[in-house]
């Protein structure tokens, strides 16, 4: 039997619907998140089967209902907050770094906020400067958070019902140019656990650590290094924090050279961490620095040919992996 | 009715107010004699950081506290002492959380500012101003949510005012209906600032503005903003949404305890009056006293218990052990 294929937003839904299901403490509110089902359509037909109860459109206040998330998780619900863009996050700062990140420590531990923050991030949709960034880095560096970058149907599936039954604040990022994205996803129950970097492909001559958007991207580029002869493999840590750092050091050592491709600013970035546990890991094993690749450091242009030059593709990526290997 | 009420009825009355406003009266003093404690460690060294005193607005926090249930909600402020012991703290874990010890309520790492315990309903104090107003909302929304019957309070001063989520959460409370009562103590000063330079318009007209019921009260009155409290929470309860409190009240010190030439914001004059004429604990004593509730010995002996409590729990606190170091990344997730 030929395996079951969902689209990225099919698989959302699924695991939201699957999860609401299993668990009535589960509800979603956010902007647009009822009748509507978002923008991007991902959330349709929730309200319809749980009704208005759990899934709740929102005025257009981030800061407000992410707070209202916070507390109504710490008072026994597990909400499901849906950011519409990445670059919104910036009003629900407060909320998520002084707030849910800090509860259960600073209350020594007796309180938690098992609550889910779903957004998105990435660029070339052709929306400017403030609906394309990918803001995930600033949340890794908080402690207390949990911080998941799915790069497939399969794993955005199976990462987000672990994140609903997370105790901790969990926020994933979703491309919003993946949604359409078609994988294959099985029909029996799963989860996929935190922490756990996944090999989406592997190879000999160079490794390619690619999050979200750049997966895609890194496997473009594995597929015309092949062509010339390299072998690279492509690892995808899944979530920054916690952070598999075995996986990225063993692929590391094996290969001898790495490229950190994410699509956050590279300055003082999600690349720059991933960079320094492989220096730090693999150093005396490495024949080459490692090589980081991010957003250009600009504001999103609307323009599309100036756009398109401010993210990592396959063909920047595999430039620079054929430099790495001198074969350029 | 009250031709059919029998004598004993009437007696039981008589001697349930007398319970309620001598349990108010004490719960008050607790209040003024912890923060008299907390002065006093903190100018004798013996706490780190920084603290905000309560004193002076004693009866906002018992007046509300009293008219709750103890699985009920409240958040609370950087100015929080009062709240947590009107709604059911004990001295000596508040003081051990104080000074960093481990058997302080947040294992020392929360301290003076952030105090939380979920056998009370108190979801913390919070640091950051009006940074609670989503969190007493969020969980009004899953008392309804979850039909506990639960009702969630949220404290905070005036100064809150000028923030913005204050204005989002409540607009979706409304829209809600959710059982959550905000409590803006107005103690007159945002920190160093008088209230009337950074307050424009009338402050219950921002709840009235999104159809939320409102009521200014004197915050003095311990009695009154009980009354207040009591009609609120019990009309959230039953499912007749938000309101809002204005409780009129005065911060007797300075911003925190370090706080002591004031003069360049406020008058010696001006303290004096209300310490004198509007005391929250003066006011009910007279009154106890005036309905023969209480004589004023048994108020001073109020006063001799209290202060011996106060003494033990600090006592407790000062030999308390500090949190061992490998607590120090313990609990940062659950």
């Amino acid at each position: 039997m030929p395996e079951r294929e969902l689209t990225f937003a099919q698989a959302v839904r699924e695991a939201l619907s699957e999860e609401m299901r299993r668990d009535s403490r589960v509800c979603i509110f956010g902007e647009d998140v009822a009748e509507a089902g978002t923008p991007f359509k991902v959330l349709s037909g929730l309200v319809e089967e749980f009704g208005a109860e759990r899934v709740l459109d929102t005025p257009i206040s981030e800061a407000g209902f992410t707070g209202v998330g916070v507390g109504a998780a710490m008072a026994g619900l597990r909400p499901v907050v849906d950011i519409m863009f990445g670059d919104f996050l910036t009003l629900t700062m407060d909320q998520m770094v002084n707030q849910a990140a800090k509860v259960h420590y600073m209350s020594g531990g007796h309180w938690k906020v098992p609550m889910v923050m779903r957004t998105t991030l990435g660029a070339t949709r052709r929306s400017a400067a403030q609906h394309s960034q990918s803001l995930h880095a600033w949340f890794s560096h908080v402690p207390g958070l949990k911080v998941v970058l799915p790069s497939t149907p399969y794993d955005v599936k199976g990462l987000l019902k672990t994140a609903i039954r997370d105790e901790n604040p969990v926020i994933l990022f979703e491309d919003k140019m993946m949604y359409k994205m078609k994988g294959p996803v099985p029909e029996e129950e799963y989860t996929i656990p935190f922490g756990v970097a996944d090999v989406k492909r592997t190879g000999d001559d160079i490794t390619i650590v690619a999050t979200s958007s750049m997966v895609q991207v890194a496997l473009g580029a594995a597929t015309l290094l092949e062509k010339e002869g390299i072998s690279a493999e492509v690892v995808d840590p899944r979530t920054t924090w916690p952070l598999d750092e075995k996986t990225l050091i063993e692929s590391a050592r094996k290969t001898s050279r790495v490229i950190v491709v994410d699509e956050g600013y590279g300055r003082y970035g999600v690349t720059a961490e991933l960079a320094a546990v492989i220096a730090e890991g693999a150093f005396y094993d490495l024949d080459a620095p490692v090589k980081r690749m991010g957003a250009m450091h600009v504001p999103i242009p609307f323009s599309p040919p100036l756009e398109d030059l401010t993210v990592p593709t396959e063909q920047t990526v595999s430039e620079a992996a054929r430099q790495l290997c001198g074969k350029s | 009715m009250t031709t059919t009420t029998s004598k004993h009825d009437t007696g039981r009355e008589v001697s349930s107010a007398k319970e309620k406003w001598l349990r108010a009266y004490r719960q008050m003093v607790r209040i003024r004699l912890f923060e008299e404690q907390v002065n006093e460690l903190y100018t004798r060294a013996l706490m780190p950081g920084l603290a905000h005193l309560y004193s002076g607005e004693e009866a906002v926090a018992v007046g509300i506290c009293e008219a709750l249930r103890i699985d009920d909600y409240i958040t609370s402020t950087h100015r929080g002492h009062g709240h947590c012991l009107a709604k059911g703290a004990t001295p000596d874990r508040m003081f051990a959380e104080l000074l960093g010890k481990e058997a302080g309520y947040c294992r020392g790492k929360g301290g003076s500012m952030h105090i939380a315990d979920p056998a009370t309903g108190n979801l913390g104090a919070n640091a950051i101003v009006g940074g609670s107003v989503g969190i007493a909302t969020g969980a009004a929304f899953a008392a309804k949510r979850l039909g506990t019957g639960c009702v969630a309070v949220c404290f905070f001063g005036e100064g809150a005012l000028g923030q913005g989520s204050l204005y989002e959460v409540m607009n979706l409370a409304q829209l809600w209906k959710l059982p959550v009562i905000y409590v803006c103590e107005n103690n007159l000063y945002n920190e160093y600032t008088h209230y009337s330079e950074t307050t424009a318009g009338d402050i219950l007209g921002r709840a009235t503005a999104f159809g939320i019921e409102a009521a200014s009260v004197d915050g003095q009155d311990v009695r009154k903003v009980n009354d207040l409290a009591t009609r609120f929470i019990e009309r959230a309860r039953a499912g007749g949404g938000p309101a809002f409190v204005q409780a009129n009240t005065y911060r007797y010190s300075g911003h925190h305890v370090g706080d002591i030439n004031r003069e360049y914001y406020r008058s010696k004059q001006e303290e004096q009056q209300w310490k004198t004429e509007r005391d929250p604990i003066k006011l009910l004593s007279k009154w106890l006293i005036a309905e023969s509730y209480a004589d004023s010995a048994q108020l001073e002996g109020v006063h001799s218990d209290v202060h011996a409590e106060m003494e033990a729990a600090v006592k407790f606190a000062v030999a308390a052990p500090y949190p061992a170091p490998e607590e120090v990344d313990q609990d940062v997730y659950a």
